[in-house]
């Protein structure tokens, strides 16, 4: 924020009349306004949006959470019912259960693959650009399109996978069948879209770190690999932290790759053994038309993605041993 | 018309933070339920309805008419636009109904949205005839004469018990029968013409043996589609013929468990499943219209809507292959719709009139002919025009006669509010059969406990 520091130095340079002291003192205030006040304006349009489609919607979530909200018919007031509700619901507690299920299945690779995949990006090869590029496709394809291709490459009777594993003679899987198979499909679609994307910020961080670092090291006869251990990844640290905590957030609202994979079924497969939270809030809203039970659902994952991102912030501190 | 059709479209209309895989994604489009375009047509639909309902500039007056599946209305606005000029028709169709259904739930509890006529199925009608005010009496815009054109039990679904309030007009009935294959009934050395096919099954058991006879011969194809649609049609099948409730009595009560017509169609699509001859496929899915595609099953129960369905889904290439047999087991009633003019229309007047013409006997013959959706007028069912009227898709079959004979003897369904999520918890536990992730005892049990919290 250097517009404070600006503005302060305008209002050093303004002329001050001494032979008109009112107007003097005028200018002298709307000068001090402009100051004291111009800062928030030029960020207000933000905060104002977002109190209109952020803070608004939340909050009146929270009050809808409150009662027995259904689209048709009764709104009472029932104070904490639902939260009671839902923390006793097994049908919550196991789309929470699948959730951080294939967050991990998912992002682990994920984070790791990008890494390898950005330490490669940033040598220097032929066609850099044209790469460097090449892994951010995957991140503009519309994610329904994924979905939907994704989830024909893993059907039972007509899949390529299922094809292609047959040549080693793998008997037929139904990838929606069993939790592990459909976890592992929707984790793959995750991956797909989003690997490049982290692959990107990886990148970007690591030409910010100095080359002279590299150079010492290469003088003291570090290996690659010992640099990339050695000076990458520490300095890569906060990067690191950013992309595992916008991961979790992401991961526990993931969506519509689950239940693209189901074919739009909001119950995620015949046991739901890959319904999300999202999907199981998605299912008392739309399904059963159960509002107020669908905000606490969905008021619960906020918790639960505010504890998630602490953690994840918390552990990667210590992993590192150092500040963030 | 009934039924889910296949080809879902779209993502959810709901939007929840559409954010997966790591990271909040710019906003995008979408809308649930997978396939491609249905995304933009449902961010177009939100628009649409946004200013649906206002005049034209031109002083006509535009009528949104809003519709799921196929009620082959197309040409029927064309002709009604010609007779009168000062209308103008705007058609939505969304192509799945349980797409369809929480729209237009949302759409009525609104009181805004919605187009100047909707369809209604007669699963969600239940619902909505709970709170008739949110529609307009049609029987306000002289509907009451027409009570002739419509079955008895069809008119009265749609009227308050008082008999003062009428939501809708019926659009068409659901008739069973059952689809088969001929090709493949020849390579298994069984009777291709449909009046053998019929005579070879008056039973499920009958229908149980012939697969058996089928499968011993055929190894690349199974017998039937899968569970869930043998389910469902047996379902209606059963209830309509004994107590013509399904899940829920007419008081509204669940009474899944104690239902002897819920239990013998579960039993009975268990005991088919069992015996090895369903290709275990989910009706409606993708993969369910490859497998109609690639006649990977020989038999799939046949409400008459599913006649557009079986030809959408297995293409030009299997003209003449499929044909239509009576069902196991009898008739029975399958889905079926109304049309109805929401409280919130702008024209209420015109509105009522196009839904009107468009329930006349003269335009259910031309849906019938369109669309093969079985009419719900008798005068139409009479008519010598749907009565013998040829199917050439399906090896000209004499679906008029097929469907059209039994229809006047249907009995109605009563289907409670909750129907619909109910069903599909049965249909889950079917499907966790078929997957042998449950045995059909704690399927049952599944389904039933699934069933109560549905209905909590």
């Amino acid at each position: 924020m250097t517009a404070p520091a600006r503005v302060r130095r305008a209002k050093a340079d303004l002329p001050a009349p001494a032979d008109r002291p009112a107007r003097r003192r005028s200018a002298g205030r709307l000068a001090r306004w402009d100051v004291k006040f111009s800062p928030y304006l030029f960020v207000s349009p933000y905060f104002l949006l977002f109190a209109a489609f952020g803070a608004f919607p939340m909050l009146y979530t929270l009050w809808v959470a409150l009662h027995d909200w259904e689209l048709v018919g009764s709104r009472g007031f029932v104070g904490l019912a639902n939260f009671r509700m839902v923390l006793t619901d097994p049908q919550f507690w196991n789309s929470v259960w699948n959730t951080a299920g294939m967050f991990v299945v998912a992002t682990v690779p994920q984070l790791l693959l990008a890494l390898l995949l950005a330490n490669a990006l940033n040598r220097r090869m032929r066609g850099q650009t044209l790469l460097r590029m090449g892994v951010l496709a995957p991140m503009v394809t519309s994610v329904a399109a994924v979905a939907i291709v994704f989830s024909q490459l893993f059907s039972r009777d007509f899949g390529l996978v299922n094809y292609v594993l047959g040549w080693f003679g793998v008997e037929r899987i139904d990838w929606a069948a069993e939790r592990w198979s459909s976890w592992l499909a929707i984790s793959v679609m995750v991956d797909w879209r989003w690997t490049g994307y982290n692959a990107l910020i990886y990148l970007a961080a690591m030409q910010s770190i100095p080359r002279d670092l590299y150079e010492a090291a290469a003088i003291d006869g570090a290996s690659r690999r010992r640099q990339f251990w050695t000076i990458t990844l520490p300095m890569l640290r906060p990067t690191i932290i950013f992309t595992a905590i916008i991961s979790t957030i992401g991961g526990f609202q993931l969506f519509t790759e689950p239940l693209l994979f189901g074919n739009g079924d909001m119950a995620g497969g015949s046991l739901r053994q890959f319904q999300t939270v999202t999907m199981y809030m998605f299912e008392n809203a739309f399904g059963r038309f159960d509002y107020g039970y669908a905000s606490a659902v969905s008021w619960m994952l906020f918790v639960i993605i505010l504890f998630g991102s602490l953690l994840n912030f918390l552990w990667l501190r210590r992993v590192g041993g150092g500040k963030a | 018309m009934p039924a889910p059709h296949f080809r879902r479209s779209g993502a959810p209309h709901g939007e929840p933070p559409k954010t997966s895989g790591a990271h909040p994604r710019p906003a995008g489009r979408a809308r649930r339920r997978g396939r491609l375009g249905a995304g933009l047509a449902a961010a177009a639909l939100v628009l649409a309805a946004g200013c649906g309902g206002g005049g034209a500039d031109d002083g006509k007056i535009t009528l949104t008419v809003d519709t799921f599946s196929t009620f082959g209305y197309e040409e029927l606005f064309k002709q009604y636009e010609a007779q009168h000029p000062n209308i103008r028709i705007k058609h939505r169709n969304v192509v799945q109904l349980d797409d369809y259904l929480p729209r237009l739930e949302k759409w009525i509890a609104a009181g805004r949205g919605a187009g100047d006529v909707v369809a209604i199925e007669e699963g969600i009608l239940t619902k909505f005839m709970a709170q008739p005010d949110r529609f307009v009496n049609l029987l306000d815009h002289g509907a009451g004469s027409l009570q002739g054109n419509f079955l008895d039990w069809k008119w009265r679904q749609a009227l308050t018990p008082d008999g003062r309030y009428l939501v809708g007009l019926g659009t068409d009935v659901g008739g069973l029968a059952m689809c088969y294959r001929t090709d493949l009934f020849a390579k298994a050395g069984l009777p291709t013409d449909r009046e053998k096919v019929g005579e070879l099954w008056p039973t499920w058991d009958a229908y149980i043996a012939t697969g058996q006879r089928f499968a011993a011969k055929v190894k690349d194809a199974k017998f039937v589609d899968g569970a869930v649609n043998l389910y469902n049609s047996m379902l209606a099948q059963q209830a309509s013929q004994t107590v013509g409730h399904t899940y829920f009595d007419p008081s509204g009560k669940l009474v899944a468990a104690g239902n002897p017509a819920v239990k013998t169609a579960w039993d009975t699509t268990l005991k088919i499943q069992r015996s090895g001859l369903s290709a275990g496929l989910k009706s409606f899915e993708p993969s369910w219209g490859t497998g109609l595609k690639e006649a990977r099953f020989a038999t799939i129960a046949c409400p008459s809507w599913m006649l557009g369905v079986i030809k959408e889904n297995a293409g030009a290439a299997a003209a003449g292959k499929w044909d239509v047999a009576a069902i196991p087991g009898g008739s029975g009633s399958r889905g079926g719709s109304f049309l109805a003019v929401p409280r919130g229309s702008e024209h209420p007047r015109e509105a009522a009139e196009l839904a009107k013409f468009l329930t006349s006997p003269q335009s259910q013959i031309a849906a019938f002919k369109a669309r093969n959706n079985l009419p719900s007028s008798p005068q139409a069912l009479d008519d010598p025009a749907v009565k013998s009227f040829r199917n050439e898709y399906f090896n000209n079959a004499p679906v008029g006669e097929i469907y059209a004979g039994g229809a006047k003897a249907l009995k109605p369904l009563y289907l409670g509010e909750d129907t619909n999520p109910v069903n599909q918890r049965f249909e889950d536990a079917l499907l966790a059969v078929e997957q042998d992730k449950l045995t059909p005892d704690a399927a049952w049990t599944k389904a039933l406990a699934d069933a109560e919290r549905e209905a909590r």
